[in-house]
């Protein structure tokens, strides 16, 4: 099944404005395995009836690697562009799955002139399911699983958002087990201020084996994520295990894809 | 005589103590300029929760529990020193004693039971120390850190002992008229002394008592234990905004202002005289003055590095040696400033001499650091800071970042895809 997608720009020229815009980000762009979370997301937001685009190949990164890694220059440019960008639409609600982009939008745009409403894909599906737009099957495919919660450091510490995934994953009537290391001493998946993007300094082991005992404890069935990088160092941690015919790492909106599919 | 002697000692106490505080000021203020004075009905609310409350030290119960006890201990018993301070002013001995009758001994057995607790507390957490609990490791607490901690905490049950015993002796001498809880239960030794050596033991104790306050009072400033005044002010000027958000470079700002204007003139003269301050952080004048507040304020508990992502697995960060390597810095710079003037340059900088290009590079930003400080200090400030020089002033950066910069720039994403394909994932029936 393939989401039905329209851009901004296909959107203005019909002289029509969504309800929201859904922010992909680089990783949901181009990261075959995000990109499946995007598709997801869209999926959700098709079958809620939600008016929603993206900005396709006008979206370009928000900045955040680079400011982390120490490149103000290259992060303020990109904010720029954007903020041009996302004004020239008029865009007044964003939505995106990535926690950096999420971050970065909602907190250090307003400052370089850039004032919009940023939610967090998971704050939004917990409001769908609230307000009985999402109707999760009851018995769905991860009735009785065992899933654990990984925290984002850029949705949980970074911003506050514990309790909305939850609240996502309570709904699917799964069995939902905290790892020693949750909320706010949640640990790090190890992908934070652009290590995503280079080899990790020299050390004993890998923050994301390290994250992966966490997870071995617990032998879920479900690593849950709500973030594209947190995504890619759990599977690599998974892999790394060996048990990659045990568990699954999923995101928030492939979960509840998947509960009714 | 002894008043005499009395208030010199406490003018020279005060002055030194004046002195120092006069010259930590000046080096939190060689910081870069911030503002940070908004939503004070926050602030006020912040530090009485944080600081006062110790909202954020019961987060690990153990510790905080006993951090507790000392700290309610040292605060209510300064009402008692208040009263050594009279008699020490007026000649007197126990000058509060008539006015508030048998109060009075409710009143001293409750800071017995206060300065017990202490004294408990304190071994409590010399146990800790000396039985090797991991957290005090680690290399930046070699030497003067780990010899730090033990003093305060024997200098603190050394002072309480001399109540105590001051306390024995005075219950002994007053013949039944006084009566004080805790060092009743302690006060056997006092069959051994006659009535004129137990006054010269009295006497001896409160002199000891005085001297040690004063003595703490200057050592406080130069040690970790200075977080009993900072974690004042750092909780009131800590950050209320979300932890994830990093501050917008001002100078780059008006950099980025000027080449996205279409009629921007690249050629126009600079709007001021002034020389380019330098972007980032090389030395900790570059640091914004609230990251030296926070060296100042670390009590170097390292909370910080024992939930460090990095320090876990090995890597060289940690974000207490972050810290401490800031307040040495600053130390040498204000010293180098006392003795040589403003202009003096030693040729040395917080990055490279002190913290290591590897140590910042380790930092994930997760900000577990942040969220484990009970006085709200921010490493992750720091540490971005050092890497903004590295990256703007230096182009010192890994290989794989500055492809990334590269791609960023060029494609709009970290990875070398195109941005036009930016959308295909929305089109693929993949």
């Amino acid at each position: 099944m393939t989401p039905n997608i329209t851009t901004m720009a296909e959107m203005a020229a019909k002289g029509e404005k969504p309800e929201i815009l859904f922010w992909v980000g680089c990783a949901g762009s181009f990261d075959e395995r995000a990109q499946r979370v995007s598709k997801a997301f869209a999926q959700i937001l098709n079958d809620c009836g939600i008016s929603f685009a993206i900005l396709g190949s006008e979206e370009s990164c928000t900045g955040d690697p680079a400011k982390r890694a120490g490149d103000e220059m290259t992060f303020q440019m990109q904010a720029m562009m954007n903020i041009q960008v996302l004004d020239a639409y008029e865009v007044k609600k964003i939505v995106t799955a990535c926690p950096h982009c999420f971050n970065t939008l909602k907190n250090e745009y307003p400052d370089l002139g850039g004032n919009y409403e940023v939610i967090h894909h998971s704050t939004l599906l917990q409001q769908l399911i609230n307000e009985g737009r999402i109707k999760l099957k009851d018995g769905g495919a991860f009735k009785g699983k065992k899933i654990t919660f990984h925290d984002s450091c850029y949705l949980g510490r970074a911003n506050g958002i514990y309790e909305a995934p939850r609240a996502v994953l309570e709904a699917l009537d799964a069995d939902l087990f905290e790892m020693k290391r949750a909320k706010k001493n949640g640990l790090c998946c190890g992908a934070g201020g652009a290590q995503m993007f280079k080899e990790a300094e020299a050390g004993d082991l890998e923050i994301n084996h390290e994250r992966m005992d966490d997870v071995m404890e617990i032998q879920p069935d479900v690593v849950a994520v709500a973030c594209p990088f947190c995504m890619t160092m759990l599977r690599d941690g998974v892999k790394q295990k060996e048990q990659e015919s045990t568990m699954e790492v999923l995101d928030l909106a492939e979960l509840v894809v998947r509960q009714n599919g | 005589m002894s008043i005499i002697a009395f208030v010199l000692l406490s003018a020279a106490a005060i002055y030194f103590f004046a002195k120092r505080i006069v010259a930590v000021r000046r080096n939190i203020f060689l910081g870069r300029k911030e503002t940070i004075n908004n939503r004070s009905s926050e602030r006020w609310a912040q530090m009485t929760r944080v600081a006062l409350g110790q909202s954020k030290m019961v987060v690990r119960p153990v510790a905080g529990f006993f951090h507790i006890l000392i700290y309610v201990g040292f605060v209510l018993i300064n009402a008692e020193v208040l009263e050594i301070f009279i008699d020490g002013f007026t000649n007197q001995h126990r000058i509060f004693a008539p006015y508030l009758g048998a109060f009075y001994d409710v009143l001293i057995s409750f800071f017995e039971l206060l300065a017990l607790g202490v004294i408990i507390a304190c071994i409590v957490f010399l146990a800790r120390r000396w039985g090797g609990l991991k957290r005090f490791k680690g290399i930046e607490m070699q030497g003067f850190p780990t010899r730090d901690a033990a003093i305060i905490l024997i200098v603190e049950v050394i002072l309480m002992k001399a109540l105590f015993i001051m306390d024995a002796a005075d219950m002994k001498l007053s013949n039944g008229e006084h009566f004080f809880l805790v060092s009743s239960w302690l006060s056997f030794w006092t069959e051994w002394f006659t009535p004129a050596q137990l006054e010269t033991i009295s006497h001896t104790a409160w002199w000891f008592h005085l001297v040690g306050i004063f003595a703490f009072l200057n050592y406080v400033p130069y040690s970790k234990h200075f977080h009993i005044f900072m974690a004042f002010p750092n909780t009131w000027y800590g950050s209320l905004d979300p932890a994830g958000k990093l501050n917008n470079m001002e100078s780059v700002k008006s950099e980025v202002k000027m080449m996205m204007d279409p009629n921007a003139n690249p050629y126009a003269a600079p709007a001021s005289d002034a020389p380019l301050a330098r972007l980032g952080a090389k030395d900790v004048a570059d640091l914004s003055w609230k990251s030296l507040m926070d060296a100042y304020t670390c009590t170097e508990c390292g909370r910080c590095t024992s939930v460090c992502p990095a320090n876990q697995t090995g890597k060289k960060l940690s974000p207490r040696k972050i810290m401490m390597d800031t307040r040495d810095r600053l130390e040498e710079v204000g010293k180098n400033i006392d003795q040589h003037g403003m202009e003096f340059q030693d040729g040395k900088s917080l990055l490279g001499d002190y913290i290591s290009v590897e140590e910042i590079r380790a930092c994930t930003t997760c900000n577990a650091c942040v969220e484990a400080c009970p006085v709200l200090i921010n490493p992750v400030d720091i540490i971005v800071d050092l890497r903004r020089y590295l990256t703007l002033e230096e182009s010192n950066i890994p290989v794989e970042w500055g492809m990334m910069n590269t791609n960023i720039q060029n494609n709009g994403a970290p990875w070398k895809f195109p941005a036009s394909d930016r959308g295909n994932w929305a089109q693929n029936n993949g």
